[in-house]
């Protein structure tokens, strides 16, 4: 099993105790989010919707590439991996 | 080389003398016409910064007034000009800074009725907005018609830019299919801003939109680039964003061919501009 480095989002920090940076252990995207929310409750709601589909203003990177043009949940993580999750946002003023 | 005068050699003699610039480079700036959407904590650094470059012809537009709370950040207005419209704040600030720069103020809200009669007489658009429907409203009318839209977005600590070039790289919505739901995100009102950062990220805007217009071509461009910004970390890093074949509006077939109601599809009222 790959064990990787997750960026977690500012608005998202309240559910890893304040950590920007998490370790995450899976072979896919997919397995990481499980295995992230058995470690932190509740991030998994905030990143998929009641369908069970990753929320579409949030995007996940592995490495320099978003998972949409990869293998979407399904892209494979190896060691070392580092995973950003990157939600829109609008602020300007 | 252009014409320019004693004063516009001596003034962007900095410029001038630098090979990716040069005299042909300025006389491009000079020339350029660029639309700032929002006078505020992006529009600030923004407008200063293409006013001093001698960029020719700034649009402006925003409805709103000076308040005391925005000087933490929007550095073209000051305390004296609080209650002032804040397009002739701007227009005050840029012609003491540079005469050459020909200001056009639009006070006005941006809606789909409006926004493709104010964009067309420009050649780059300039996102400083505060809100999801007038980001999705300007990706859409930039990507209807052909303008380069130079994306800036802060939250907190967080600051993200990119460039969107219609038929060269992804839009707005390639990146983000959808906003987030009502009341999942705050805005920088209710969570706060770091009033140096849209210093930073009007910035980075401004030099998009100056590489832009002197062709520094799109290798060196953030066509294609989703620039992340973090204060707190003093962290920048570089991903790479894809044109989506199935988007809506700049995909191979696209279903939104005219605007829509963008305060509708993002279920919220527009705030500001
Ligand atoms: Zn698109």
């Amino acid at each position: 099993m790959a064990t990787v480095k997750v960026r977690i989002p500012t608005p998202l920090q309240k559910l890893t105790g304040g950590l920007g940076e998490v370790d995450g252990d899976g072979n896919t995207v997919k397995d990481m989010f499980e295995s992230l929310e058995t470690k932190y409750p509740g991030i998994k709601e905030r990143i998929y919707d009641e369908e069970g589909t990753m929320r579409r203003f949030i995007n996940v990177y592995v490495n320099e590439e978003d998972i949409r043009f990869l293998n979407g949940e399904g892209t494979e993580l190896k060691d070392g991996d580092d995973i950003s999750v990157i939600p829109a946002i609008a602020g300007g003023i | 080389m252009a014409d320019f005068t004693d004063d516009q050699i001596f003034r962007y003699a900095r410029h001038i003398i630098l090979p990716e610039v040069g005299g042909i480079g300025q006389e491009k700036l000079l020339n350029a016409r660029v639309l700032c959407l929002g006078a505020g904590g992006l529009g600030a650094p923004v407008l200063m910064y293409l006013a001093a470059a001698g960029v020719g012809n700034i649009g402006i537009v925003d409805y709103d007034v000076v308040d005391m709370s925005n000087l933490q950040r929007q550095v073209i207005h000051n305390s004296d000009r609080v209650g002032e419209l804040k397009v002739d704040s701007a227009k005050t600030f840029i012609e003491k800074l540079n005469s050459d720069v020909n200001v056009i103020t639009i006070n006005e809200k941006l809606t789909s009725a409006n926004i493709l009669d104010i964009l067309k007489d420009y050649d780059i658009v300039v996102d400083g907005s505060d809100n999801f429907p007038t980001r999705y409203l300007v990706n859409d009318a930039c990507v209807m018609l052909n303008k380069v839209n130079v994306h800036g977005s802060i939250f907190r600590f967080d600051g993200q830019v990119t460039v969107f070039k219609p038929k060269v790289g992804p839009c707005y919505r390639c990146l983000y299919p959808e906003p987030p739901p009502p009341g999942m995100v705050p805005s920088c009102q209710e969570a706060g801003v770091l009033g140096v950062l849209p210093g930073v990220v009007g910035s980075l805007q401004a030099v998009e939109v100056i590489k832009e217009i002197i062709g520094a071509g799109e290798d060196n461009s953030l066509v294609g680039k989703l620039l992340l910004y973090n204060a707190m970390k003093a962290e920048v890093r570089k991903l790479n964003i894809r044109r989506d074949v199935n988007c809506p509006v700049c995909g191979d077939n696209p279903t939104i061919t005219e605007l829509i109601d963008y305060e509708q599809f993002c279920s919220m009222p527009a705030v500001e501009i």
